[in-house]
């Protein structure tokens, strides 16, 4: 019988599929950071267990690292005890780690695939929802809490319900100045915050398959925005040349043989998906959100919405709580929108390609005077790279601070966050209710809107905007 | 784990939708590296005024829900950051029960490896247990593992669906990591035939080998 990527995954990691139970599936990769960790290895701990296979365990520090010199020592005190419980469990356990001293340190989610440990036909967990950004290589890849990060880590198994599965396909081309980011976030404007709850998403199509590796990434990053527990792209070309030579892919002879099985894992002519869903690329624009949620999403050339025109009493009281959090007026144009704060980072779009993008923008030009902005890259060696590119010095000479990596003010765990009513521009990936600082007001956009936006100081079109201003 | 049979308690009504985990849980929390404590930080932007004290407007710290245990809300309960703090600190805040039409998959799956119990009912009777709640406060429901029923002092309100395996766990108080642990033969012999092409953590060279500079 056809097969979906999906199901050729999962069959091939059942550990134990009994009758009235959850499947026990394999773990090829879990990821570890500060923050999810540190009740698992206690609970280990006190039952007396241990970390079944710590050579397929990799743990980094992102989430509550500061983002300024690293020489200098951290000011958080609750903070650093934790990353330095991470440090502790990672030896007691023979983990390896990436801490804030190693040169390959990052956003849990930009350093896996990056050092060639997230390949196709893989199962990877990690405590973090934003698990589902390996998926863009074709592997199985979801977000788990912390009882079982706990669970993998004592048995290298997780017990599972199976999935459902759905596509997505966005056919034709996407015009100039829309990107991955707009793919996504017009997917989730269009089926709900909670449209992909249960099922295990596949991205497909013409669209889809011009996407560069990053772009595939950021797709799949914001799957569980809409409630997906996965998302995946199937593997080609562009894959495999991402992976060759990185540290942790199969080298030469090896390498020829791993790619001749992840080609075979490609979604079989004539599978079936339990639902599908069609979008076109020629359709698509730039979009931002307005709201509080990331399917609260309006064109660039749209204004804000009204909540008296939404059908359902449920949506139109959560559209009022949430124009009244962002301070916003129906009717308001999005590109009379003035914002404060731009931040350009986070594992939706903090790669090389997206800092690139953004640099086109500000090359030459400065940030507006009203605006405080920032880039945070994903990891060390996308800064690395970026500098050897002189990206640093076309956002530094524009009025851009330039950090170093970690997840910074995608949810403000360092010192790096908005104040009350603050407005920003932002490449993350969740608007809600006080992610970026308490009170703080979230747009979501793709690195080239947000650029733009720190240029003009509001809202602007990329695709007309002109470049020479 | 705590395992859960019968619960009778107060309904503390939540009526919003999408209630996201960064909301439940504020980030500023998550640098504690223990489990327990998490309950005076549940809501925490909502539940508080800027000078620390309880804000009268929240919902749930209006006069009658003092102790409720039962939490009901809108659609979509628990969606965004997969943080199991969330449900730690509902549960610490005195909620093991949690109703509403959805919920996101990972916090419903943290829900039960806590010995909590989330709860879906139709939108329109999750409604009228709202107003009820809201009508009258102190409305207590009773919920029934075993018979899978939530009900009040009139009877019956509703039945709901319940993984089997998953039921047997939470009457049982059954720890999840402990019953895989039984199929460590299986485990074994999975391994025996995995693919030795696949990556291993610790490869010698990782930290000394540069990765390829990625063509623009
Ligand atoms: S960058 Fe943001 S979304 Fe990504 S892992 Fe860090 S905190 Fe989570």
């Amino acid at each position: 019988m056809p097969k979906t990527l999906f199901e050729k995954i999962w069959d091939a990691h059942l550990v134990r599929d009994a009758a009235g139970e959850p499947a026990l599936v394999y773990i090829d990769l879990h990821l570890v950071h500060e923050v999810t960790s540190p009740q698992a290895f206690e609970a280990l701990r006190l039952t007396g267990r241990t970390v079944r296979r710590p050579d397929l365990t990799v743990a980094t520090m992102d989430h509550n690292v500061p983002t300024w010199d690293r020489s200098l020592p951290t000011t958080d005190e609750v903070a650093q005890q934790q990353m330095d419980t991470l440090s502790k469990n990672c030896a007691e356990f023979g983990i390896p780690l990436y801490d804030l001293n190693s040169d390959k340190q990052g956003i849990v989610h930009v350093i896996g695939p990056e050092l060639g440990l997230t390949q196709p036909g893989m199962t990877i967990v990690c405590g973090d929802s934003h698990t589902s950004t390996h998926g863009a290589f074709g592997a199985l890849a979801f977000g788990i809490g912390t009882s079982e990060v706990e669970h993998v880590l004592a048995t290298q198994c997780l017990s599972q319900a199976r999935p459902k599965t759905m596509e997505v396909r966005v056919d034709g081309q996407l015009p100039d100045g829309v990107t991955a980011k707009d793919i996504i976030l017009s997917v989730i404007g269009r089926l709900g915050t909670a449209g992909g709850t249960g099922y295990v998403v596949e991205y497909t199509g013409e669209a889809i398959r011009n996407l560069s590796m990053e772009g595939r990434m950021t797709v799949c990053n914001m799957s569980i925005e809409w409630g997906a527990r996965a998302g995946m792209v199937a593997p080609d070309d562009k894959t495999f040349a991402y992976l060759e030579g990185r540290s942790h892919a199969p080298q030469g002879k090896a390498f020829e043989r791993a790619v001749e099985h992840w080609r075979s894992l490609a979604t079989d002519p004539g599978a079936k998906y339990d639902r599908a869903e069609l979008f076109h690329a020629n359709d698509l624009v730039p979009v931002v959100t307005w709201g509080t949620n990331p399917g609260q999403v309006v064109p660039i050339t749209g204004r804000i919405p009204d909540p008296k025109d939404f059908k359902d009493d449920a949506d139109r009281r959560s559209a009022e709580r949430a124009l009244e959090y962002m301070g916003l007026q129906p009717g308001t144009p999005v590109q009379e929108i003035p914002i404060e704060r731009v931040f350009l980072g986070s594992c939706t779009n903090a790669r090389i390609e997206d800092l690139r993008a953004a640099a086109e923008i500000v090359r030459g030009k400065q940030v507006s005077r009203n605006v405080y902005a920032m880039v945070v890259p994903g990891s060390m060696l996308v800064k690395l790279q970026a500098e050897q590119e002189g990206l640093d010095k076309v956002f530094k000479s524009a009025g851009f601070d330039w950090r170093e990596a970690g997840c910074s003010m995608c949810l403000g765990m360092n010192p790096d966050i908005l104040k009350p009513g603050e407005r920003c521009a932002s490449t993350s990936n969740r608007n809600f209710e006080g992610r970026q600082g308490k009170g703080g007001r979230t747009h979501l956009v793709s690195p080239q809107m947000a650029a733009a936006a720190a240029i003009a100081g509001h809202f602007v079109d990329v695709r007309t905007w002109d470049r020479k201003n | 784990m705590q395992s859960y049979t019968k619960v009778t308690g107060t309904v503390g009504p939540l009526d919003r939708v999408n209630v996201d985990t960064d909301q439940i849980i504020p980030k500023q929390f998550l640098k504690r590296i223990e489990r327990t404590g998490f309950g005076p930080f549940a809501f925490f932007d909502w539940r508080y005024r800027e000078d620390g004290t309880p804000n009268p407007e929240f919902e749930l710290n209006r006069p009658g829900y003092e102790g409720a245990t039962i939490l009901v809300a809108g659609r979509n309960f628990g969606c965004g950051s997969s943080r199991e703090h969330a449900p730690w600190a509902l549960e610490d805040m005195g909620f093991r029960t949690i109703i509403a039409p959805s919920f996101a998959d990972i916090f419903y799956n943290n829900c039960f490896q806590n010995g909590m119990l989330p709860i879906v009912l139709p939108e329109e009777t999750v409604n009228e247990i709202l107003n009820r709640a809201k009508e009258r406060p102190g409305y207590q429901l009773t919920v029934d593992l075993e018979e899978q029923t939530v009900s009040d002092e009139e009877g019956v309100v509703a039945h709901f669906d319940v993984d089997e395996f998953r039921k047997h766990c939470l009457l049982n108080g059954l720890d999840n990591v402990g019953l895989t642990l039984q199929h460590q033969e299986d485990i074994d012999a999975f391994e025996r035939r995995r693919s030795p092409l696949l990556p291993n953590a610790k490869q010698p060279a990782a930290s000394t080998q540069k990765e390829p500079v990625h063509a623009r």
